[in-house]
């Protein structure tokens, strides 16, 4: 009698472990397919197989005199300062967004200078720079 | 002046916190169950030492008294006398007194409220709240005291950031804070409660009002934040699993679990270390999310001023908090006799808990992942939106059933006798989900399977409605939770599937047509508001029936010198209408998003119905007592 509810409850435990474990693993699992990685132009250009059909994130001070602009398509050029890469949109940017101004790209990287973007993102501060280009501009002037 | 003033309540406040500790700690070691005068009047005195020096505080915002570096960083003599006093609980140094005051208040509540409790129990609830208030106090004196002097004073503040000039953002930390900082009292109680060993039903009774109404709070907190994001940031949307979004959602689902797990205990005298654990976890998730939001370790869309010795601050408490409760669980965990049939109400309440935990630990990993691939391997990562879709909606179809079956189940052993009843409500379900697709518009099997779910459980709770009415055992506040989070969902799910976003670079006086809507840009404007520059648009939607005109703008604020856009909202009952307009970098072109929104305002209302349920269980809980 003992024994039974003993092994009732064995294989209970062992299937909540089960089910808590493949719980855990579906999550991970998803999370790798869900990253954004951020990238730099110069990172996308000594990175040797960054082709994918992923989407990632680049950022970049936008060009001086780069922004030209049609009625479906905004394309503009963003630089580090080392290396730079034509990013081509359609949809709305923030309104902070402007030449010689920060900017972070979401989208895919059709070659290594071309790049559609389909999400640019938006920042409330003027002065905000996101954190991932402020360490990029920090490493270029060293 | 205000300064010292300030500073010295500030004391004042620690003093008082001490002398409670030191009076509670010798009351404790006299024999009877009777608590000295003294110690309810102290407690009285320091909510009141609290609440004064909050509103020496706001004195100095609204006459705009520039000496204190809060007040000139936040504020400016130009704004209008509401955002002037909102403004001081929009800044980190003033949220943190809001913070203290409700640690301070909610401590003397309890110990008035909580008489027929064991005076052990009781005052260890007191000294532990009044350890955290002394925590925060150091904080606030050390790191960001909210009267730290300026010389010279300057003549002018440097205003509030216009975005936040908000009435949904005045109302939204106050709301937010009682929900998350009122989860410490449960905190103190359950630790209060495994140092004497009051681990008995009566322990559920002192705390379970005290669950529901941090619980509903939140809730309120989180729904003006989104309706907040929805019409401010011009994006259409209300939720964007942002980390500051994911922080406030993370103690919520452990409330959740919570104050279903503490009904098993109440009835069963089941699951002790459990409701424990949940306690302990809510306040603990509080705290980290204020330390992930306020340390700046993640970025987030929502610019909150962050500064790094904060967080180190915040980690050292938030890590003493968790060792010394982990320490304590270990030390006093006794293992329960479980003895559960898996068919009864118990399982059921058991199943709301795994889920809870499941989502929990998704989002929190979904949260603070970019902050161990950053420290191991480098790389800049972010966990948008796509993720959090990917794992929580499915999950939602099996959660939402459960949840319509789960609170008919009977104690200790059920039997299913209905089952034919629940396979005519699904039936149904599935009659109206068909029904849909066919005058509407067919959708993907995913959202079929929620919208049948969702409408399962709103079907169900019309049927324990209409079966709990004839039986006189109405459980009105549950029924009205759970029916109205399934119509949140369904509407968040027609929402989801029925939206219509287009976006344009349009010129004045172009039309732009799709499917049998026209949208045509008839003027553009420049005006002079007292504290802002607009240039205000004005479009002209028609979509084959009415027209509607929507005025979005882009303001120019001139201290502090920043951009917003207002987004320009149609809102009917069916559907709103949203545009937002911004300036191409100096050119003709204007950018235009057009949104429609089917069923927006159902969607808030809903939230506010599953609120609704739970004070009214509040009410009856605190009737009965």
């Amino acid at each position: 009698m003992l024994q039974k509810k003993v092994k009732k409850r064995a294989s209970l435990l062992a299937a909540l472990l089960l089910v808590s474990i493949l719980a855990i693993f579906f999550i991970l699992q998803t999370l790798d397919k869900n990253i954004l990685y951020f990238k730099s132009p110069t990172d996308i250009k000594n990175d040797q197989d960054i082709f994918s059909k992923k989407k990632i994130r680049v950022g970049g001070m936008v060009k001086k005199n780069s922004l030209e602009i049609k009625e479906q398509e905004i394309k503009f050029v963003i630089t580090d300062f080392k290396n730079e890469l034509m990013i081509s949109y359609s949809g709305t940017v923030p309104n902070l967004f402007s030449e010689e101004k920060g900017v972070v790209a979401e989208g895919k990287l059709q070659d290594k200078s071309f790049f559609i973007a389909d999400r640019i993102l938006a920042k409330h501060d003027e002065n905000y720079m996101p954190p991932e280009l402020q360490s990029i501009m920090k490493n270029n002037d060293k | 002046m205000i300064s010292n003033f300030g500073n010295l309540l500030l004391f004042a406040s620690i003093v008082l916190s001490l002398s409670i500790i030191y009076l509670s700690n010798k009351n404790l070691k006299l024999n009877g169950n009777q608590i000295t005068k003294h110690i309810f009047q102290l407690s009285l005195i320091q909510s009141t030492t609290v609440i004064i020096c909050f509103f020496t505080l706001i004195a100095a915002f609204i006459v705009s008294d520039f000496s204190l570096i809060t007040v000139y960083q936040n504020s400016h003599s130009m704004k209008p006398i509401f955002y002037k006093i909102t403004g001081t609980w929009g800044n980190h140094e003033g949220s943190l007194m809001l913070w203290v005051i409700i640690l301070s208040i909610f401590s003397f509540l309890f110990l008035i409220y909580n008489k027929n409790h064991p005076k052990k129990f009781r005052l260890l609830t007191l000294i532990i709240q009044n350890i955290l208030i002394i925590g925060f106090l150091f904080f606030i004196l050390l790191n960001s005291n909210p009267f730290s002097p300026l010389s010279p004073i300057p003549k002018e503040g440097l205003g509030l950031n216009p975005i936040l000039q908000d009435p949904a953002l005045a109302i939204h930390p106050p709301l937010l804070y009682i929900g998350f900082v009122g989860s410490s009292i449960y905190f103190s109680a359950a630790i209060a409660s495994l140092i004497s060993n009051y681990s008995e039903k009566n322990f559920a009774s002192s705390i379970k009002n005290w669950i529901l109404i941090s619980w509903s709070f939140q809730t309120l907190g989180i729904l003006v934040g989104s309706i907040w994001a929805y019409y401010e940031l011009g994006w259409g949307g209300f939720w964007f699993w942002d980390p500051v979004e994911n922080a406030s959602l993370l103690p919520w689902f452990a409330m959740t679990a919570l104050f279903h797990s503490i009904i098993v205990f109440e009835k069963r005298n089941l699951f002790y270390f459990w409701v424990i654990i949940l306690c302990l976890m809510t306040f603990i998730l509080s705290v980290t999310g204020t330390f992930l939001v306020r340390s700046g370790i993640l970025n987030s869309v929502h610019t909150f001023a962050s500064d790094p010795t904060r967080g180190i601050y915040i980690l050292s408490f938030l890590s003493l908090m968790i060792f010394g409760s982990v320490f304590l669980l270990f030390k006093k965990y006794k293992t329960e006799n479980y003895n559960l049939n898996q068919n009864s109400k118990e399982t059921f309440v058991l199943v709301n808990n795994w889920f809870m935990m499941f989502y929990l630990v998704t989002v929190l990993l979904g949260t603070i992942y970019p902050i161990f691939t950053d420290a191991l391997s480098q790389n800049k990562i972010s966990v948008g939106p796509p993720f959090y879709n990917a794992i929580i909606f499915p999950v939602v179809v099996i959660f939402l059933i459960f949840m319509s079956i789960g609170p008919n189940a009977s104690w200790i052993k059920n039997k299913f006798d209905n089952i034919k009843l629940y396979f005519s409500i699904l039936l149904g379900a599935i009659l109206i989900n068909l029904m849909i697709i066919l005058f509407f518009k067919n959708f993907s099997i995913l959202s079929n399977f929620i919208i049948i779910s969702a409408l399962f459980l709103i079907l169900s709770s019309i049927k324990d409605f209409v079966v709990s009415k004839k039986k006189n055992n109405l459980d009105l506040g549950r029924i009205i939770s759970h029916g109205s989070f399934g119509f949140l969902v369904l509407f968040i799910g027609l929402n989801y599937i029925f939206s219509i976003e287009k976006d344009y670079n349009m010129k004045i006086g172009e039309i732009k047509k799709f499917d049998n809507y026209s949208i045509e840009f008839k003027n553009l404007e420049l005006k002079d508001f007292t504290n802002y520059q607009a240039v205000v648009g004005e479009f002209e939607i028609f979509n084959g029936k009415d027209r509607n005109i929507l005025k979005p703008e882009i303001r120019i604020y001139s201290n502090p010198k920043t951009l917003t856009y207002e987004a320009s909202i149609k809102t009917s009952f069916i559907k709103d209408h949203y545009l937002t307009m911004s300036n191409i970098d100096r050119s003709d072109y204007y950018n235009i998003k057009f949104q429609e929104k089917p069923l927006m305002i159902w969607i808030w209302l809903s939230v506010i119905m599953v609120v609704i349920g739970g004070l009214l269980r509040f009410f009856k809980n605190a009737k009965n007592s």
